[in-house]
């Protein structure tokens, strides 16, 4: 999924072009290394995600931001919460649907994300229906060599359902949102889940 | 049961945190759009908070029609809502006040019926029958 908080910031032509090449030009707009837990919102107790998400020094947002200082960005803290929510909303209408982030009506950040951390994505949704849905996440960084992680941020994220005629006007036949990579990326849960058992 | 005033105040505690505005910015007249700047995806939001906060069940165009003439012009001539439109709305939003629009029913004005205090109107309808929308 490329749901997008920068959208809002980025020209119209700029957030097209982007979006309309093939999976394999698109740039690799992961926010998340890989889902640790997924519970569908079919489950009783509802709608839940845990994904992960490893800060690397290696990563480019850190030569710039900052040199000598690297924190990560708060937009892009939001924009993994974003990621992991918007695969959970998704997966209610089996990634058939196009989700797009639409609105985060707060967000609060308690401490700075550093390189060498890894953060970790709590998802719950809270509502669920036709036009839309709305989840509510937390930021956790683990430090090591802390065991336990500390939450660093909160927010709650909008996301809209586009129905089939607005999406196509908009993005062509090319479902951006639930591409290849993504995919994969959930297929990869699913193979680490089950070494796991079989272990 | 709650009364109107209760209602309204949780209403407008919705809205502020919907819209992020501040309280003193609602008055039961404000328009939604006008008024308090929502956009369209914050109706859903709206729509989202008020089901929480009220343990009602709002079902999708009920307080919040999304287009409720498709440009038919039985119901629309010339920009303006015809006899047949008005009845139109009063069965849809029974909860509205549409005693200005008629005076006026410019189409472009329908986004002024959404107000506060509709809102407030519609949700001591569900309340008090938690089936329909009349009061």
């Amino acid at each position: 999924m490329q749901s997008d908080t920068l959208a809002r910031s980025a020209s119209k032509d700029n957030f097209l072009a982007r979006r309309s090449g093939s999976d394999e030009n698109d740039m690799r707009w992961l926010w998340i290394d890989r889902f640790v837990e997924f519970r569908s919102h079919k489950d009783p107790r509802g709608g839940a995600a845990r994904a992960v998400k490893n800060l690397s020094l290696a990563e480019d947002i850190f030569a710039d931001h900052f040199p000598g200082y690297p924190i990560m960005p708060g937009c892009l803290i939001l924009e993994g919460l974003a990621q992991t929510g918007g695969i959970l909303v998704g997966e209610a209408n089996d990634y058939q649907q196009k989700v797009v982030l639409a609105k985060i009506p707060w967000a609060r950040f308690f401490k700075e994300a550093v390189a060498g951390q890894q953060l970790i994505y709590d998802v719950e949704l809270l509502h669920l229906r036709e036009e839309g849905a709305s989840v509510k996440g937390r930021v956790s960084a683990l430090d090591p060599p802390a065991q336990e992680g500390e939450v660093i941020a909160e927010a709650e994220i909008f996301f809209a359902h586009l129905d089939q005629s607005r999406s196509q006007q908009l993005f062509g036949d090319h479902n951006f949102v639930f591409s290849g990579e993504l995919k994969h990326m959930l297929g990869l849960a699913k193979v680490l889940a089950g070494r796991k058992e079989g272990a | 049961m709650q009364s109107q005033e209760e209602i309204y105040t949780k209403v407008s505690a919705t809205l502020v945190e919907a819209l992020n505005v501040d309280e003193e910015e609602i008055k039961p007249t404000s328009t939604l759009q006008g008024d308090l700047g929502a956009e369209s995806i914050d109706f859903l939001d709206i729509v989202f908070r008020l089901e929480r906060e009220f343990g009602i069940k709002i079902p999708r165009g009920e307080l919040f029609p999304e287009s409720i003439f498709q440009g038919d012009p039985e119901f629309v001539q010339n920009g303006r809502v015809t006899a047949k439109g008005l009845a139109e709305l009063k069965a849809r939003m029974p909860f509205a006040d549409l005693a200005k629009f008629e005076a006026n029913p410019e189409l472009s004005g329908i986004s002024d019926l959404f107000t506060v205090e509709m809102i407030t109107r519609y949700i001591q309808g569900k309340l008090t029958s938690p089936n329909g929308t009349s009061n």
